[in-house]
């Protein structure tokens, strides 16, 4: 729940059911956990599953702090991230990963692998992805591949002479 | 015991520096082992896949330092498997360049004109060729049309892509599955396999040690080829001469770790890294102004959409690169795709409200991810980089199975460097903003610092030994045998691509090479023709080198 919550606050996206508490409705679509945000960092390849405990608890942590210095009063039932406003997930995600912060590389991961999720199904062949209505790749816009599951893109250029040359460039095409 | 194998050289790193040297030392005669620590993969292993342990993942080295983060090839053929295969040559000016030292930081015997032979060589070997127009995407023709619009010049570059082949699919990055661009895979490295080299993947070299011989033993560890974190073997190598290409990234971690073996290294290694200025600026174009403004139109009416489609930097604008500006202030600002996965997160929302790179803002941006055009500076940096105390294994902790990892490189612009960024950045976007065309803005440094795919100058030549590694020929200062000659070599950020500079200045590394080979008793010549057997390159140098070596 809690890196669903932390995911929704990189990319957001529309709750999944009525009472969906982790993800904010902070933007229509799906977002990064509709995409496998959760799955991506589950990966074994990623690295991060071994971390993700400790991480949510330090996260917690975080969020609790964060609240008594807002004086909010969290709902003792979700964990003290997700029970932020997203508003305040987004502010304390920014302290996170800020320049200075001494935490900021875990946090900054943490966010890489909710943007790959959602930019690259990471955790998915990007066919079968394309092919399942991946949001966040959906949403992008990424062209689906040809009938045999490669890229070409027999249209590609404006065909034309577009701008002028430098006058300094060398018969090898170089700048001279 | 066992046997410690021996060889004549060994070449750390198969990308440029390692293997044109490969090639070159093994056509000429030498026993040459290549050892590489990424995979060897070829042709149909190349996927158009961003699943995580596609080829997306295993041909990349990702090394996240403290405030600069090194993008580059874990591969057989190293960056060029991944490269976007842009080749121009460096302007003249560059050769002549100050930097952080106050004097002309190249060597004496470099200038354009005395490597313009060594480039001529590479370019018939890849081979490198002009683009026409109709060669171009739509991004690079969007690109020319706004440099125009702009009353600026902008070029196709120079590229070593088989247009015929080319089918504009945009997964380059992932190594070309259709065998168009012209990578190391297809020339220099089937060569040098031909003359009898050796390539041996997956074996990280970790440090080097003088043998009684008064060659070197390399201690190598061999690594899983599904999790690089984890080790299945290990061994030593003795060679007569090494040379040391992997990358400017690693090179100077290999020579750090050594140090306690092979004795005090030269005060260059491991500083002066340069990021060659690189800076990406992400525009968000307006289609209707793009057909308005600019009169451009796809053949279903669609003014541009096209991010996704084509091939990499197509086109560049040079006005910058003018030697009679100041130092810093002269870059290239060249068109690029990069593609999900590693493009998006560093993008920043033009006017946001709320965080520029996550957040709700930045969904609505990747919802115009296909009328996205990134403009890439390569720019002036001041040499800033050094190197921290080298991790236990290879240049990186690695965090993930692949690509992953965390390096002891810090990088803190200066304001040279500074100064430089924001006069790109303000270009590219008098260029791109005008009559309302796009909305641009910087990727942002804030949260994995600034970003190079185009590493330098970690291990540089030069001929002050205070200030550089290696002497002009790529010579290691006071260990006599060590050649380095990969992008560590270079001195500076070049302002255009490097890797047609990195293979120029390899090959002519090579005579010398072969030389102190020679002088070891290694029975090897220099004079081999261009991988494919064209020998008017060859014919070019050979004069140059003076017979010195082509016995
Ligand atoms: C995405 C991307 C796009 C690029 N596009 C362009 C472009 O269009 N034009 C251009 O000019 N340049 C481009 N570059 C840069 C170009 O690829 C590099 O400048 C070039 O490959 C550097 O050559 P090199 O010989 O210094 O090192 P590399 O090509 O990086 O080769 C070093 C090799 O050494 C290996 N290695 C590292 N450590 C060890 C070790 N301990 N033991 C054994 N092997 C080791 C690595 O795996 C690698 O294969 C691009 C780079 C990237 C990442």
């Amino acid at each position: 729940m809690t890196f669903e919550a932390f995911a929704d606050t990189i990319l957001p996206g529309e709750k999944r059911f009525p009472g969906d508490v982790t993800v904010a409705g902070a933007a229509i679509g799906g977002g990064a956990v509709a995409s496998g945000a959760v799955a991506v960092l589950r990966t074994d390849e990623g690295g991060m599953a071994p971390a993700l405990d400790n991480l949510a608890e330090a996260l917690n942590g975080h969020a609790g702090g964060y609240a008594a210095e807002r004086g909010l009063s969290l709902d003792p039932a979700v964990p003290p991230f997700v029970a932020l406003s997203f508003p305040d997930r987004t502010e304390l995600v920014a302290r996170l990963t800020a320049p200075t912060h001494p935490e900021r590389d875990i946090w900054v991961s943490v966010a890489m692998f909710s943007t790959i999720a959602f930019d690259a199904a990471a955790h998915l062949h990007t066919v079968d992805a394309l092919a399942a209505g991946h949001p966040g790749m959906t949403t992008m816009g990424f062209k689906p591949p040809q009938a045999d599951g490669l890229w070409r893109f027999p249209e590609f250029s404006y065909g034309r002479q577009l701008a002028h040359p430098h006058p300094d460039t060398t018969p090898s095409g170089s700048p001279a | 015991m066992t046997a410690i194998e021996s060889t004549d050289v060994v070449v750390v790193g198969s990308g440029f520096g390692g293997a044109i040297t490969a090639y070159h030392l093994a056509a000429g005669g030498a026993r040459v082992v290549v050892l590489e620590r990424g995979p060897w993969l070829t042709g149909q292993d190349f996927d158009q896949d961003f699943k995580f342990g596609a080829s997306s993942t295993r041909a990349f080295d990702f090394t996240i330092g403290d405030g600069m983060s090194v993008l580059a090839g874990n591969c057989v053929g190293g960056g060029s498997v991944v490269y976007f295969a842009a080749m121009p040559r460096a302007p003249r000016f560059v050769f002549e360049r100050h930097g952080s030292i106050g004097r002309r930081m190249w060597p004496a015997a470099i200038s354009r004109d005395t490597l313009e032979p060594w480039y001529d060589r590479v370019a018939e070997a890849l081979p490198v060729t002009r683009q026409d127009w109709p060669d171009v995407p739509y991004a690079g023709g969007l690109w020319a049309a706004a440099c125009h619009h702009a009353g600026r010049t902008a070029n196709p570059v120079p590229v070593a892509i088989d247009n015929e082949r080319c089918v504009n699919c945009n997964w380059m990055m992932s190594g070309c599955r259709f065998d168009a661009k012209r990578s190391l895979l297809l020339n220099y490295l089937p060569a040098a396999i031909a003359h009898g080299a050796r390539i041996r993947p997956l074996h990280e070299v970790q440090r080097l040690e003088r043998t009684d011989a008064g060659g070197y033993r390399l201690h190598y560890t061999v690594v899983d080829d599904v999790d690089y974190r984890v080790e299945v073997g290990g061994g030593a190598i003795d060679a007569k001469i090494v040379v040391l290409a992997a990358g400017a990234g690693a090179t100077p971690v290999i020579l750090q770790r050594s140090a306690d073996t092979l004795g005090p290294m030269p005060a260059a290694v491991g500083r002066y890294f340069s990021g060659n200025g690189e800076r990406l600026n992400t525009a968000v174009v307006d289609e209707d102004r793009v057909r308005e403004v600019l009169g451009l139109s796809r053949s279903d009416g669609v003014p541009y959409e096209a991010y996704q489609i084509g091939k990499g930097p197509c086109v560049a604008t040079w006005d910058r690169l003018d030697g009679s500006l100041p130092e810093y202030l002269r870059y290239s600002l060249e068109q690029l795709y990069f593609p999900p996965g590693f493009g998006t997160i560093l993008a920043q929302v033009p006017d946001a409200t709320g965080p520029t790179w996550f957040g709700a803002e930045k969904k609505e941006l990747l919802r115009h991810w296909k009328s996205w055009l990134t403009i890439f500076t390569m720019s002036e940096d001041d040499n800033e980089g050094v190197f921290g105390p080298p991790p236990p294994t290879g240049n990186a902790v690695r965090v993930s199975q692949q690509m992953l990892g965390r390096g002891a490189l810090r990088y803190r612009p200066t304001e040279n460097t500074l100064r430089g960024w924001a006069a790109s950045d303000a270009e590219v976007r008098d260029i791109l903003e005008r009559d309302g065309l796009a909305r641009v803005m910087p990727w942002t440094n804030d949260v994995v610092g600034a970003y190079t795919v185009h590493p330098l100058a970690s291990c540089r030549i030069g001929d002050d030994p205070a200030t550089s590694a290696l002497d002009d020929r790529h010579e290691l200062r006071s260990h006599p045998g060590i050649f380095v000659t990969d992008g560590s070599a270079v001195p500076g950020a070049l302002t255009v691509n490097p890797a047609m500079t990195i293979a120029a200045l390899a090959e002519r590394a090579v005579p010398a090479i072969v030389e102190a080979a020679r002088q070891r008793g290694v029975a090897v010549r220099y004079g081999a023709p261009a991988p494919d057997g064209a020998t008017a390159g060859r014919d070019a140098v050979l004069p140059l080198v003076g017979g010195r070596a082509a016995r």
